[in-house]
């Protein structure tokens, strides 16, 4: 264990990015251009924090008696979560004019959730994953409605705030059980005597409980019944950013719940609930993105059916599968914000032109969105050479290795039938003749994510090497 | 010895297609002139890699390795050996003849098409020069998309349809070979201490699967297979994708993409799961022999003559898979050979079809009529193809077809003649289509009369992308042993490793 000096100096990214939130109220106070400096300021701390979080992936520690770790698998949850804020920045600059709620405050909220994230990835104590998911949900609750003159906004936070504090229940009396039990809120406590507390029924009604809370969290079915209307009702740079870097916070919870689980007791338990998480968000959200309209509510209900695929490898439960999960995660939130991006680029005042029928002949209007636009719907269907193909790839390689080849199967069918959606929106953009005329607006910052996301989605689907090697040096 | 050449040969269309982009989309001769010259380097760096190629040498040769993916030990590895060579040479060859024979008929969006076309061929070599099953399935896939956009944007009618069933089909396949890939990997790492997706390697570990789950293994391999050649009943995406799909397209997917479905049984089916093969086998010859007989009465009652050069590959494919099926020397040398012919002649026809297509915007039979008196030279060339396609002795297509017939009579796999017997009456039915179709668009009066304004002959350009079809037709039907030589030390090493494994599980 490090000197107590050196413990502060492996935080430094949560601190950082606690000062920058600070700062960023002063800033908001005191000048009155905030709304103009902070996207800066927070791209700027958003990209240190990422950058030196990669930096200092080997400089992996459990620090502060063991409830939180630093470096490592931590590091690699913090580069996603400020990748994926850095790019909801940059897709936000020109977005929230037009969508007015051009305030400095959505800088400030979108700073907090990313630390609460952070918090989240890099806990290994109860307690401490409370707080993080709770500063990170509350931020998403008041971002979700955020412009609150606009009815679909407010039905967004609502929803959102009733199911998830509802959600954030379940995890507090799940704690609250466990404790009960085992006397202990650090995970490694729980785990080293897992089948000895296993034999309690209220300790495994506590850890399902911990696990409702999240599933709810990662939107996998059957509790995903508030991800379409929020995902449709939240500003589109918000839903960008909850979709990817907040389910990869949920899924970095357990990661490290079922991958302490996996260290320090042998059998794989839940293993049957995840099956079961995994066929059900697979088969129903790509069943119900078929008959979508909407492209936000047609990614919600995808971003259904991919929690179902990373259910996957927690069912699997062996080490490709959850290295398989961050890869997945960190693919993620690069097609589904370049995808979201562009929606947000399209996008007119007022909610119009969300449908595909605005995006028929857009290769006419913009080849450059509509050539990104079908590299990420290809991306998310999981065509190679796309970073998608070897999200699912790892993923299935771990369940095949665990004897799960039944959910590859479920899997791999449900890629089939999800192709059919991502598809209709290529087929809009080239096949189809422009049925609306409207002017795109430029967005400097919109193109510069898109340029960047599009770069890494192929980057990591030659490359994938690169950043799995990173992945499987820290996934025990 | 490691040579980079096939590497080069998979770099220059792949080059092409980013370069392109580069280009005004007003730029347009300078961009069709791109996409030919690109694709003719291509050609003529294949003819050094045949120029190379040892065929008296049975391995995987000019092979290249590089270590791709390290954590699964997925490396790039390609090579060749006489089939997937002869393969290559095809897709080489048909590719510029394509960018040819588009020149005008092409003339929206051709910087997109170029991009296309270009990416096609390079996902079809890579198909076909991997020696790693992950790389081919990569390879593979990725073909989908510029396919997916040739048949979409310059399609027909209901292209929209066509493109999503043709994608959405061959997605179904490949996904669940995708899942075969991954557990073959994985058993690997059980007899082996480490997952190889490495072909060569696997053809040592996988004879090895008990029988049981190498049946499981074989189907998915097969489906995906079968569905890309494509096998009655899988075949009904087919029609709806060569009809609506510009001639460009057609020509492509008739004279490769199919092949890539029968290379796959050839170079995956057969040597990673032999006793699997042999027991499937006659089931599977069946369903060629059903294919043959349906794809042919069913071209007979076409009134689209896209629509019936279509259903006829369905025919001839089936004469394919029954010759890969029947697992002897000469079956599958033939099925080999047909693959090519295949190629060439429904390429040629397709070709053809497209040309007067281009003049009348017209494809069903009834419309024409007596177009010999208007057109001659056309005419001659439509029944050099068609011939061809017919099977006539002297070109090309008799050699196939004929090899693949005595290779099935005397298989010991099959061990029934009824296959041979149902199959060669085939060879009549497509005598019957062919001509029927031949007699009615081109001999007797000018039935039509506004032909008379629509119709010219060939031009220059047209000419020559016909005639070095016309020259292989003819050289594959008198002197066949060019080809023949080049495939046949890799078929019968294909085939002694089937003997060899499935004589090993008998003990």
């Amino acid at each position: 264990m490090p000197a107590n000096n050196y413990e502060y100096f492996l935080l430094l990214p949560h601190i950082v990015l606690s000062v920058g939130i600070v700062l960023s109220i002063l800033i908001e106070i005191f000048t009155k251009k905030g709304k103009e400096i902070l996207p800066w300021v927070s791209s700027i701390i958003f990209l240190f924090v990422g950058v030196y979080s990669l930096l200092t992936l080997d400089k992996n520690f459990l620090i502060f008696g063991g409830t939180v770790e630093v470096g490592g698998k931590a590091a690699i949850f913090n580069f996603i979560f400020n990748i994926a804020a850095l790019l909801t920045v940059l897709t936000s600059i020109d977005y929230i004019k037009k969508y007015e709620i051009f305030y400095s405050e959505y800088y400030i909220l979108i700073q907090s959730s990313v630390l609460g994230m952070m918090v989240m990835s890099m806990a290994h104590d109860i307690i401490v994953i409370f707080m993080g998911l709770e500063l990170m949900s509350i931020c998403f609750y008041v971002l979700a409605g955020l412009n609150r003159k606009r009815l679909s906004n407010n039905e967004a936070a609502l929803k959102y705030f009733l199911l998830g504090s509802f959600a954030t229940g379940f995890i507090v009396y799940g704690i609250a059980l466990i404790y009960g039990i085992t006397g202990a809120t650090s995970i490694q406590n729980i785990f080293e005597n897992f089948i000895q507390y296993s034999n309690n029924i209220l300790f495994i009604v506590g850890m399902l409980l911990l696990l409702i809370g999240f599933s709810f969290k990662i939107a996998a079915v059957p509790f995903h019944m508030w991800v379409p209307d929020v995902y449709q009702g939240a500003a589109t740079s918000v839903t960008g950013l909850m979709s990817t870097a907040g389910k990869a916070a949920a899924f970095s919870v357990l990661i490290i719940v079922l991958g302490s689980n996996l260290t320090y007791s042998s059998p794989i338990a839940f293993r049957n609930y995840f099956s079961i998480i995994a066929l059900l968000s697979t088969l129903i959200g790509s069943i119900i993105a078929i008959s979508q309209n909407n492209l936000k509510r047609m990614l919600a209900y995808s971003s259904i059916a991919h929690a179902g695929y990373m259910a996957i490898g927690l069912a699997a439960g062996n080490k490709y599968s959850f290295a398989g999960i961050v890869f997945y995660l960190a693919a993620y939130v690069f097609m589904n914000i370049g995808a979201f991006t562009i929606i947000s680029i399209i996008e007119g005042k007022d909610e119009t032109r969300l449908t595909l029928d605005s995006y028929a002949g857009l290769y006419k209007k913009n080849p450059f969105l509509a050539a990104m636009m079908s590299l990420f719907m290809f991306a998310l269907a999981g065509i190679p050479p796309m970073a998608g193909f070897f999200g699912k790839y790892y993923v299935f390689f771990g369940a095949i290795q665990a004897d799960l080849t039944w959910l590859a199967i479920i899997g791999v069918l449900s890629s089939v039938i999800s192709v059919y959606f991502y598809l209709r929106v290529i087929v809009y953009i080239y096949f189809m003749n422009e049925t609306e005329k409207f002017d795109i607006e430029k967005s400097l910052g919109g193109n510069l994510a898109i340029s960047l996301t599009g770069l890494l989605v192929l980057f990591f689907g030659i490359f994938p090497d690169t950043f799995m090697n990173l992945i499987t040096n820290f996934i025990k | 010895m490691e040579t980079t050449i096939l590497s080069i040969l998979l770099l220059t269309p792949i080059l092409g297609s980013i370069l392109v982009l580069f280009f005004k989309d007003e730029q347009k001769n300078i961009i069709r002139w791109f996409g030919f010259v690109v694709s003719f380097i291509a050609f003529l760096i294949s003819i050094i890699a045949y120029l190379k190629f040892d065929s008296s040498n049975s391995n995987f040769q000019l092979t290249h390795q590089i270590i791709w993916i390290k954590s699964l030990n997925i490396s790039y590895f390609v090579g060749v050996d006489g089939i997937s060579l002869l393969l290559v040479l095809l897709t080489t060859f048909l590719t510029p003849l394509t960018f040819l024979s588009t020149w005008k008929a092409i003339d929206k969006k051709l910087r997109m098409f170029t991009f296309s076309m270009l990416l096609l061929e390079a996902g079809m070599i890579g198909v076909f020069i991997s020696l790693d099953v992950f790389l081919f399935y990569i390879f593979w896939e990725m073909m989908l998309i510029p396919m997916y956009f040739i048949i979409g944007i310059w399609g027909g009618e209901r292209r929209i349809y066509a493109a999503i069933k043709f994608f959405i089909f061959t997605m179904f396949g490949s996904l669940l070979m995708l899942v075969a890939i991954i557990w073959l990997a994985v058993y690997s790492s059980g007899s082996n201490g480490q997952f190889t997706t490495n072909l060569i390697e696997l053809y040592k570990i996988s004879p090895t699967i008990p029988l049981k789950i190498q049946s499981w293994m074989f189907a998915a391999f097969f489906l995906s297979f079968a569905i890309k050649v494509p096998l009655f009943p899988l075949h009904t995406w087919l029609p709806d994708a060569h009809v609506e799909a510009p001639t460009a397209g057609s020509v492509i997917l008739a004279g490769v993409l199919l092949k890539m479905g029968t290379y796959g049984l050839v170079r995956f089916c057969l040597p990673l799961f032999p006793q699997a093969s042999i027991n499937f086998a006659p089931i599977i010859s069946v369903f060629a022999v059903i294919g043959i007989i349906y794809g042919a009465l069913v071209s007979m009652v076409q009134t689209d003559m896209k629509k019936l050069v279509a259903y006829s590959s369905v025919s001839h494919l089936g004469f394919v898979v029954l010759g890969i099926f029947a697992m002897t020397v000469e079956s599958v040398q033939g099925a080999v050979i047909q693959m090519v012919n295949h190629g060439l002649s429904t390429g040629a026809l397709f070709l053809l079809v497209g040309i007067i297509y281009e003049r009348t915007h017209r494809r069903d039979i009834a419309y024409y009529g007596g177009i010999a008196k208007l057109i001659p030279l056309y005419s001659v060339a439509l029944m050099i193809a068609m011939l061809s396609s017919v099977g006539l002795p002297g070109l090309n297509g008799f050699i196939g077809e004929f090899l693949i017939l005595i290779g099935s009579f005397k298989s010991n796999v099959l061990d029934n003649f009824w296959f041979t017997a149902f199959a060669a009456t085939g060879v009549i039915f497509a005598a019957v289509y062919l001509l029927w179709m031949y007699q009615r668009v081109v001999f007797g009066n000018v039935t039509n009369q506004s032909l008379e304004n629509e119709l010219t002959d060939l031009n220059t350009r047209e000419f020559l992308v016909l005639i070095p079809i016309f020259i292989f037709i003819v050289w594959i039907g008198i002197y066949p042993s060019t080809f023949l030589n080049l495939t046949d030390s890799s078929v019968k090493n294909i085939l002694q490793q089937v003997s060899q494994s499935t004589v090993n599980i008998l003990k």
